[in-house]
């Protein structure tokens, strides 16, 4: 008697919660999703091509471009890849920084995250307090290398000027306001009520589901699958630091989300072993005057804050710049998940599951 | 002549813009308060603290730029703003700001009207402000507001009943449906009605949130699901009209609940002659620091809570409150039958 059609429903490109430039185009039964189609694709920079027509030091800029809100983590994945290529060795203090680095990074991205999250399922505070403390780590970063969110903060080979004297102290002093936060973050959030029913049992995916989906990062840990590039196949100083891999059991929205929060903490201890035990010596290794790498090809991945971060470069070893460079970016592999996760979910839950998998648009389309 | 035509004249007045400059100062309130929930100063720049900030706000949406969509249907797409906030506005007439008071010589009292269907008139008044809502969103012939409004009417109405029959409890127990009379009750039977119906009061409270679209219910206007909800299409003035019912609701709601629950323009303790110096603050002051708290109460809840989903609100509605406020009214009524 009654006819019913499905409603499409185009969510962006331009819309408050799809963070950047994401369209979803949904076909919902009521409020029900039935299918989704997720377009990309509206900020392609172009970057992969790009770089085959820069010198190597000059394409550290251009990874500065793709994940934006974790500039550094890029850097050091493009600069270690070059430096396997070339078989140049790091020296240690660089190593320390870098991780120094990428951690705290780490916690700028997912103070990033977990104000937009909240923010999406309606909890507007944590936003503006997640805020305030990513603007500490910006001012470290500003300290040391001038820029607050492109950095450019990597040489091949070791790094573009020493720390800052005082730099080291200030950032243990951010470590101890840091621990306080993160408890002042999850004290709004972890045991509310509404944010469990908001959560929990959302966008379940299991642990083989997830790895047969390429999903990587907090996404997949949180499907309970203990794979962290940090502790799989050490980069920078990692293999002589003291960390847990937190992983979640049942694969919804609530253990993603916890999995990052303890995250947090982790990197906070990775970031404290590291200030501490900083060794003195050279900030660059023996690199080349001219940087040109022998003909070969590489790919080596870091943990970026998103998830796998890894970098495909092909040298023919004639010219000043890469014959094929090419990205494997975590945030294009996880918005792969998108379309599974929220099958037969509401529309509001659309919104909470693209927060869940973290995505930045410059880094999915490049 | 003075005392049929002038004077409720002028209380119509007075309220009409009372309630309109509270309306756009409480606007106000709700940025700074939340600035600071969220430690940031709120607006700043205009005027010292930003005093003159609403100000500026209507000045701003006035002389905007009005748009009506093309396939948007023309007449109730112009009606649907008037239609939410004409009802928000009426609601002040039966709400007593403080007893009959004598000025020069008058005996005025400090409410429009009283009519003995007081609680009655509010609660068909306010659910016709929901047409409003429902109305903006089917002619702007758009998919957001269209799914917003949906949701708007389904919440509305079934947080209507549970509040509804809530309220029966209160009559229940005042033996009036008066709002004057509904006070006088409470300073009777020596007891504020949120000690003698806290269940009712909570029930209440919590159908008053979701029937202003407040966090944690403020689906249909939710900003990162719907981009905002039933108001999508609209600008300008008709949008401020929107913006405004919903603040003048947030007053109505308060001042009902004080009304009802915290003995209105009553001081604390109106019974006991210890605490009569109270009674040298006028009545209304008394009045409109209860329902500042519950205005502040709205806030706090928005600057703090995350936001319900549709069928976890309706869960909570049809499951939990309904069921709630029927088992209190018979509760309620019970207990008076063995009483008397």
């Amino acid at each position: 008697m009654f006819d019913t059609n499905e409603l499409v429903l185009n969510m962006g490109p331009q819309h408050p919660s799809t963070h950047g430039v994401l369209r979803v185009v949904l076909r919902l039964d009521g409020e029900k999703v039935v299918d989704c189609d997720v377009v990309i694709g509206y900020l392609h920079r172009g970057i992969e091509k790009l770089s085959e027509n820069r010198n190597w030091t000059q394409i550290i800029l251009l990874t500065d471009r793709m994940d934006y809100v974790a500039a550094a983590t890029n850097n050091v994945g493009y600069c270690e890849t070059v430096e396997k290529l070339m078989q140049l060795e790091v020296p240690r203090r660089a190593r320390y920084v870098r991780t120094i680095l990428c951690e705290l990074q780490r916690i700028a991205s997912h103070c990033l995250w977990v104000g937009t999250h909240a923010m999406d399922i309606g909890a507007m505070t944590v936003f503006l307090y997640a805020f305030r403390e990513r603007e500490l780590i910006l001012d470290l970063f500003e300290e040391f290398c001038g820029a607050r969110l492109t950095y450019n903060s990597m040489r091949i080979g070791g790094l573009p000027q020493d720390l800052p004297s005082g730099w080291d102290k200030k950032v243990l002093q951010f470590c101890d306001i840091m621990d306080t936060k993160v408890g002042e973050y999850e004290e709004l959030l972890t045991h509310n009520r509404i944010w469990l029913e908001r959560t929990k049992g959302i966008g379940v995916i299991s642990g083989p589901e997830a790895v047969g989906l390429g999903l990587c990062g907090p996404a997949l840990r949180g499907s309970g699958v203990p794979r962290d590039v940090r502790k799989d196949e050490p980069y920078a100083a990692y293999d002589e630091m003291q960390f847990d891999v937190p992983i979640g059991t049942a694969g919804d929205t609530y253990d993603r989300y916890l999995v990052r929060m303890e995250e947090f903490r982790q990197s906070l201890r990775i970031i404290r072993q590291a200030t501490e035990g900083l060794p003195e010596g050279p900030i660059v290794g023996k690199v080349p005057r001219l940087i040109k790498p022998a003909a070969g090809e590489t790919y080596h991945a870091i943990e970026s804050p998103k998830g796998e971060l890894g970098y495909f470069i092909v040298s023919d070893g004639k010219s000043t710049n890469p014959y094929r460079f090419r990205v494997r970016p975590p945030s294009f592999c996880n918005l792969q998940g998108l379309r599974r996760l929220v099958r037969g979910h509401l529309v509001a839950d659309v919104v909470a599951l693209i927060g869940s998998i973290d995505i930045v648009l410059g880094e999915v389309d490049r | 002549m003075v005392d049929t035509v002038v004077i409720p004249l002028l209380k119509i007045l007075i309220v009409l813009n009372a309630t309109l400059v509270a309306v756009t100062y409480m606007v106000l309130l709700e940025r700074k308060v939340i600035a600071w929930a969220q430690s940031r100063l709120g607006p700043m720049r205009v005027g010292p603290y930003g005093i003159l900030q609403p100000i500026a706000d209507a000045v701003k949406l006035m002389i905007k730029e009005d748009i009506t969509p093309v396939r948007a249907d023309r007449w109730v797409f112009t009606a649907a703003p008037i239609m939410s906030m004409v009802p928000a506005l009426i609601v002040f007439a039966v709400i007593p700001f403080g007893p009959t008071v004598t000025i020069f010589g008058h005996p005025v009292p400090l409410y429009i009207t009283d009519i003995n269907v007081g609680l009655l008139y509010i609660v068909s008044v306010a659910s016709v402000g929901v047409y409003g809502i429902i109305l903006a969103g089917w002619s702007s012939n758009s998919k957001y507001p269209l799914l917003a409004s949906l949701r708007a009417s389904a919440q509305l109405i079934s947080y209507e009943i549970a509040v509804t029959m809530t309220l029966v409890s209160v009559i229940l127990m005042a033996g009036s449906l008066s709002m004057v009379g509904i006070v006088n009750a409470q300073y009777n039977q020596h007891v504020w009605y949120v000690f003698a119906q806290p269940v009712a009061f909570v029930i209440v409270l919590i159908g008053g949130l979701a029937e202003t679209n407040r966090a944690p219910f403020d689906l249909p206007e939710a900003e990162q699901e719907l981009t905002g909800g039933f108001h999508t299409e609209y600008s300008g003035m008709r949008f401020a009209l929107f913006f405004l019912a919903e603040y003048a609701n947030m007053i109505v709601v308060s001042s009902v609940v004080t009304t009802l629950f915290l003995g209105g323009w009553l001081p604390p303790f109106p019974n006991l002659s210890v605490f009569h110096f109270l009674y040298y603050i006028p009545s209304w002051i008394w009045f409109f620091i209860k329902s500042f708290l519950f205005l502040y109460l709205f806030i706090w809840i928005r600057a703090t809570l995350p936001r319900y989903r549709y069928d976890q609100l309706m869960r909570l509605g049809w499951k939990v409150l309904i069921p709630l406020g029927i088992a209190n009214l018979i509760v309620t009524g019970i207990v008076k039958v063995l009483m008397s």
